[in-house]
């Protein structure tokens, strides 16, 4: 047998202890990776979704607001800003595009979203079937949306004012589904698409009296707005003097996206770091516990190691024996964490997606679970180290001593 | 077999030694220690055994001058040369019967053997007991499990510590008996501790070493 069947032997000779240091390791190990794993999870969703957005423009406000309103569609725009305050934008010569973005509506939740092509564009969103809208009151479904609601293309259904569950519904506006998007694990999953007079022609309608005379509905077409503008810069110096000069104007306000998640990170950080911090004194805890347990075996064990001694065992075989019952332990605890994490991984992801609407795909990251098994590994050696050094150290005449 | 020459041993930061007479067991032979408890008998068992090296003297056993070897060597040596039958039968209620002898074999480093356990538990009457623990034999029992242990990989020495403290006549004779016998049949020179009267009597013809305890 060798040595690792005889630390096994010996770790489940009392399985009352070897449980409860699996199930004390284990724990600290899960909470660790879950906290590693959900923070580069978070992390890797905002960081996608803000992809080729530079700035994003919107009525004046929270610029944090903003951001989750327009970036991520998890919060409300501050309100609304004229189309033609924007135009000027189009035409900087420091901005390659601009995307308008209208929300208002939704559909079961789902945000209906008025823009153009580029939005999708911007997402590099494929059509799983059907095609991009052609004209107004045209819908594309986000996979999610299309899953959720069981619409398909050539159905029609009416949005209900509000960006949450429920509102008034318009239904003298009905949308038809002309296509369903493939899932992008980005916020696309979750968005009703639509072009941007869509959602003017659902509230002209809503706004819209038997009695408005022509120079009315002249009037209003004329204030169109929009909630808020994506824009991509054609130059770093963008960066630099285009925020000032938006928020040099009297209506808008510009938010810039990567300054406001390191923002929202490190705000975040400050709960993930707390979790983290109770994962190590689970951790310390289990260490202490599992040296507790060496050590007792060690005692309980003294004519054992005695006798192994006598038999010929070198001290490095009987110190390696109760480092090899440590491993043991570090490496059961290991898989079960792992298991457990994956089950947290996939558990945070649907809540996060369905609570908060971000996408996150919550699968386990091997790059980010990395030092977990270090940490196991190291918490290992370090309860089993002074144990394998009275392991080492043993009395060998122990057993020829007079009782 | 096992043969000392002008043995003593130092403890660290003692002025005095412990001096030994000198002993010369043949292969095969019976060497009876007298008198042991307090007058060096652990100290003459660890030096026979390898366990410590003398501070004087010489120690031959099996051929093999053990002052020369390292601590490596003295350990592999003895894996391979000698069985010990422990007072308190050193087996660990933490491990089977098998187990228990098993551990003759992660001693040394080597795979078990398991017909050679089956068989020497037959040997001496234990085999039914294999797949148990100590806790759950007898005292009687558990002595002859000790004894398989000691002879398992039938060691050119066996050194048997007190092997009948605490018996009765009938136990005492019988592990007496099995003692003489498993050691015989391959030729291994047995070393028994004792201060047991009966133990002296049934070895009428064994060489006798009467310790001390002195030094100098």
């Amino acid at each position: 047998m060798s040595i690792w069947r005889w630390a096994w032997t010996y770790l489940w000779s009392r399985p009352l202890t070897a449980v409860l240091n699996l199930v004390l390791l284990t724990l600290g190990l899960t909470v660790l990776g879950g906290v590693l794993q959900a923070q580069a999870q978070v992390e890797r969703a905002l960081q996608r979704d803000l992809a080729g957005v530079d700035l994003v423009v919107g009525a004046k406000g929270s610029p944090m607001q903003l951001i989750m309103a327009g970036v991520f569609h998890v919060d409300v725009p501050p309100g609304n800003v004229l189309l033609e305050d924007l135009r000027w934008l189009q035409a900087h010569p420091q901005v390659e595009r601009l995307i308008p973005l209208s929300v208002g509506d939704n559909l079961a939740g789902f945000r209906i979203v008025g823009t153009t092509h580029d939005y999708l564009t911007h997402h590099g969103a494929r059509a799983a079937s059907g095609q991009w809208w052609r004209a107004p009151m045209q819908a594309v479904l986000g996979a999610d949306v299309a899953q959720t609601t069981g619409l398909v293309v050539g159905q029609s259904f009416v949005g209900a004012h509000g960006l949450g569950h429920g509102g008034p519904a318009h239904d003298e506006a009905a949308y038809t589904v002309v296509g369903l998007l493939k899932p992008c694990a980005c916020v696309l999953d979750r968005l009703v698409l639509t072009a941007t007079e869509s959602v003017w022609q659902v509230h002209d309608e809503m706004h819209a009296t038997p009695d408005m005379s022509a120079e009315d509905w002249a009037a209003l077409r004329a204030d169109r707005e929009v909630s808020l503008a994506l824009i991509r810069y054609n130059t770093p110096l963008a960066a630099v003097s285009l925020p000032r000069q938006v928020n040099a104007t009297a209506t808008l306000q510009a938010a810039a996206p990567a300054m406001e998640v390191t923002r929202l990170l490190s705000m975040l950080a400050v709960g993930t770091q707390a979790v983290q911090g109770l994962g190590v004194v689970m951790l310390l805890v289990a260490a202490l516990s599992v040296w507790v347990a060496l050590w007792q075996a060690l005692r309980e064990r003294r004519t054992d190691i005695a006798l192994m001694r006598l038999l010929g065992a070198s001290p490095t075989r009987l110190a390696a024996l109760l480092l090899a019952e440590a491993l043991w332990l570090a490496l059961l605890s290991l898989l079960l964490s792992l298991v457990l994490t994956g089950g947290l991984t996939a558990l945070i992801g649907w809540s996060l997606a369905h609570d908060v609407a971000l996408a996150v795909g919550g699968a386990l990251s091997w790059a980010v679970w990395w030092p977990v098994p270090l940490v196991a590994l190291g918490v290992a050696l370090l309860a089993a180290a002074l144990p394998a050094i009275g392991a080492y150290r043993q009395d060998v005449q122990t057993l020829l001593s007079p009782r | 077999m096992i043969d000392t020459q002008g043995l003593a041993f130092r403890f660290a930061g003692s002025a005095t030694a412990l001096r030994f007479d000198d002993v010369h067991v043949p292969s095969g032979g019976t060497l009876l220690l007298r008198r042991p408890s307090g007058s060096g008998k652990s100290t003459w068992l660890s030096l026979v055994a390898g366990l410590m090296v003398a501070s004087e003297g010489r120690v031959s056993v099996a051929g093999t001058d053990l002052g020369t070897l390292s601590g490596t060597q003295r350990d592999r040596w003895r894996s391979a040369h000698v069985g010990v039958l422990p007072q308190r039968l050193g087996l660990s209620d933490s491990l089977t019967v098998f187990d228990n002898l098993a551990l003759v074999y992660f001693a040394a480093g080597l795979s078990v053997d398991r017909r050679a356990i089956e068989r020497v538990l037959n040997d001496l009457g234990v085999g039914d007991l294999i797949e148990r623990r100590p806790a759950q034999i007898s005292g009687g029992q558990a002595q002859r499990v000790a004894l398989a242990r000691a002879v398992l990989r039938r060691p050119a020495v066996v050194l048997a510590d007190e092997p009948t403290a605490s018996l009765d006549d009938a136990a005492c004779a019988g592990v007496l008996s099995l003692l003489r016998e498993h050691t015989q049949a391959h030729g291994a020179t047995l070393v028994v501790a004792t201060h047991d009267a009966r133990a002296v009597q049934a070895w009428p013809d064994a060489l006798s070493l009467v310790l001390s305890g002195g030094g100098e």
